[in-house]
């Protein structure tokens, strides 16, 4: 299956999810986009949390991209990403922000589910954001279809992240074949 | 059946790892982040100590009794040789220069990446037996025993490092956190703990003159069938010499130029370069490797490997050695040799047969790097080049750790590039020159089992390979290293893909315009050049 049919399939899933209730969503939808750069950050911190102290010290602090790779392509990716959650805009958008976040988490964390824990992150950077709205109860049922359109996004994520793994898994298939490439070719032609 | 975890255990991830002190934290072994350890043969070929089967993961590695013993008395001998050593485990002030410049601890995140802590690991164990601080004060002076788990740790961090020297770049002391790490690894192998990656070259070089183990007949027959392709691609017949006494000049490059692609174009680029001088070179069948992956494993043994080259110009009579684009065999000649051999009495300084230049500079050493002896010739005119053959190539430049740091080899790549290639871009300026990122599989790491952590460690090379990407269309990333040639193949197709790699050499050669040559109509891969110059070369 390739990108564009992982993409074509996450955006039908959310379509669907969606149903008849984005004008009701409205609300929160202004919420969230009004509290954007808190949200943000709160959800910034949450991942760079993930990593130990003396490294998210690091992370926090150095603001040029490429000092700090990490860093970057958390803080860009999770922008794209949240404006596609959130902002409504089209799936599309947000894969190669998703591709470039689990590309680095697939390396670094020997579990799956550390390497796509941070999508779930959002939900609850939301949540804690949001507490208050929340407890009063207006927005209950949008934050449920918000947080499924979270859960389809996880769904991309392990989708992406196999990919990952298994890129990971045939360039190191490709080392062996290519020690013997030369051998092989030659041998082939003195056949 | 295996337990598995229920719904409930699942959603209580543990974002936050244990808040211990590093020293309480051992090292934790996690797959495609370790290379394999070293098979007896390799140890045995070379007579280096405890040849045995033995995994890293396993708790039992097999160690002589006495191993501690053997490790701080080999820790005791090397502070008293080398004064640098003994320097640099007593200066570090902990500043936290270094700490974000490891391209390991950007890519990975892990703190025992930093090139401070990672020193750090053999320090405590040098202030526990080596300072009067330490032993007195213990743990209060930052000291702790050489115990199991601390050996673990030693060679797992050891195995993490590519002794590239960006750390000593920034480090105001000017600690060499990759000599720290190359005496780690010389301890190490006191008691056995290499990695097969590393130990197999070694114990090929030592038997063949080359870390692929290849007879003098299969080099032959290598470079023949490259000759064949040259014939293809321009209608011209080269004929290179090998072993011939006599020559001018003897010509030495990384045995990963013959066998691996695209090592393999760059040394077809080298080829149609001599042929096209009228160069009196030789290839040396014996001496047919520029690296040495003795360097990987201890001062003695890279020393013995390193020698075969000039005993090789000896014996042919040659007048001086031309290197190929490699890196650490620049290194080892550049900073080692000359300490091991002295000055070589036996060459001459080498002049360049077509430009009538003399390199003074290596007036000791007698050997000159490819990218100089091309980009002088290209100073003085003396190649007819036709850069449009390259047009399709978008190129940038990733400086080799050892030639940037190590020999401060800049411009004359970017001079060759700017004279073949007519669309060329430089990555941003904190990430090349002697601020380069490295490839992230150098001193013996390019394993393949260890994909995981090559993908990690090269992640600050590729993410700004993937904003000259982005930005202005770059599909070729050149380099003058043999490794960078192997290890950035995988690292762009993971992390940039669409990125292609190649050696400068490949470049030339593709511009290069022979005298009698046929039109061209492919690039030195066989693949068809782009009709549009195709016709232009008409």
């Amino acid at each position: 299956m390739g990108a564009k049919d992982l993409v074509r399939d996450a955006s039908l899933r959310l379509i669907k999810g969606r149903g008849n209730s984005r004008e009701r969503r409205m609300g929160l939808k202004d919420l969230i986009i009004a509290k954007k750069t808190a949200i943000l950050k709160r959800w910034f911190d949450m991942i760079l949390g993930t990593y130990p102290e003396e490294t998210s010290n690091h992370l926090r602090k150095q603001a040029d991209p490429f000092a700090n790779p990490i860093s970057h392509t958390i803080s860009k990716g999770i922008e794209g990403i949240f404006s596609t959650v959130i902002e409504g805009t089209d799936i599309e958008s947000a894969f190669p922000f998703l591709d470039n976040i689990i590309k680095l988490r697939a390396v670094q964390d020997s579990t799956p589910s550390g390497a796509i824990a941070f999508i779930l992150l959002l939900k609850k950077a939301i949540r804690e954001e949001l507490k208050d709205k929340i407890h009063e109860g207006v927005i209950y049922h949008e934050l449920l279809a918000l947080e499924s359109n979270i859960d389809e996004i996880t769904l991309l994520c392990f989708d992406l992240y196999m990919k990952c793994r298994e890129k990971v898994y045939e360039l190191k298939a490709n080392e062996v074949k290519n020690m013997t490439f030369r051998l092989l070719q030659r041998a082939n032609h003195n056949l | 059946m295996a337990k598995l975890p229920t719904p409930d255990e699942l959603s209580k991830i543990n974002y936050k790892p244990p808040e211990k002190r590093w020293v309480n934290t051992p090292a934790e072994f996690k797959d495609g982040f370790w290379c394999f350890g070293t098979r007896p043969k390799y140890l045995q070929a070379v007579d280096m100590p405890n040849p045995r089967e033995w995994k890293p993961i396993e708790d039992d590695w097999k160690l002589p009794e006495n191993w501690k013993e053997i490790f701080l008395e080999g820790f005791a001998e090397r502070l008293k040789k080398y004064r640098s050593f003994r320097l640099f485990m007593d200066i570090c002030v902990r500043c936290g220069a270094c700490a974000d410049k490891c391209h390991f601890f950007l890519g990975t995140g892990d703190p025992k990446n930093m090139p401070v802590l990672r020193a750090e690991l053999l320090r405590s164990v040098y202030r526990n037996y080596f300072t009067t601080s330490g032993k007195l004060l213990g743990k209060l002076a930052g000291a702790r025993e050489i115990t199991f788990d601390v050996l673990r740790e030693l060679w797992y961090y050891a195995f993490q490092c590519t002794e590239c020297r960006r750390c000593s770049v920034f480090c105001p002391y000017g600690i060499d956190t990759a000599e720290i790490t190359i005496i780690c690894r010389e301890l190490l192998n006191l008691l056995g703990l290499n990695t097969d990656w590393t130990m197999g070259p070694v114990a090929n070089c030592y038997r063949t003159g080359n870390h692929l183990g290849l007879e003098p007949h299969t080099i032959k027959s290598i470079i023949e069938s490259m000759v064949e392709d040259i014939e293809t691609i321009t209608g011209i017949k080269i004929e290179p010499t090998f072993n011939r006494k006599g020559a001018e000049i003897l010509f030495i490059t990384p045995s990963g130029d013959l066998f691996g692609d695209p090592g393999t174009y760059t040394c077809m680029g080298y080829m149609m370069l001599f042929h096209e001088l009228g160069l009196n070179y030789t290839w040396s069948t014996l001496a047919a490797e520029g690296g040495n992956f003795g360097l990987f494993t201890s001062n003695e043994m890279a020393k013995k490997l390193a020698y075969k080259i000039y005993a090789e110009a000896k014996r042919l009579k040659v007048k001086w050695i031309l290197g190929g684009e490699c890196g650490h065999m620049w290194r080892v000649w550049n900073q080692y040799l000359e300490t091991w051999h002295g000055p070589t009495d036996f060459l001459e300084t080498p002049v360049s047969p077509i430009t009538g230049t003399k390199f003074d500079y290596t007036s000791s050493l007698k050997a000159v790097h490819i990218a100089e002896f091309t980009a002088d010739l290209i100073k003085h005119g003396k190649l007819n080049l036709n850069p449009s053959r390259n047009d399709y190539l978008k190129v940038t430049f990733h400086d080799s750790c050892n030639t940037a740091r190590g020999m401060g080899i800049f411009e004359e790549p970017r001079h060759i590039i700017r004279n073949v290639c007519n669309h060329f871009y430089e990555m941003p300026e904190n990430t090349i020159r002697e601020q380069t990122f490295c490839c992230g599989s150098g001193s013996g790491l390019n394993a393949g089992e260890n994909m995981e952590l090559r993908m990690r460690g090269g992640f600050p090379r590729a993410n700004a390979v993937k904003h000259v990407h982005k930005h202005y269309g770059i599909n070729m990333l050149a380099n003058i290293c043999a490794i960078d040639r192997a290890a950035l193949k995988p690292l762009m197709d993971y992390w940039v893909p669409g990125v292609e790699v190649c050696g400068v050499h490949e470049l030339v050669g593709n511009a290069l315009v022979m005298k009698g040559e046929k039109e061209r109509t492919t690039t030195l891969r066989s693949e068809p050049l782009p009709e549009k110059e195709a016709k232009e070369n008409v």
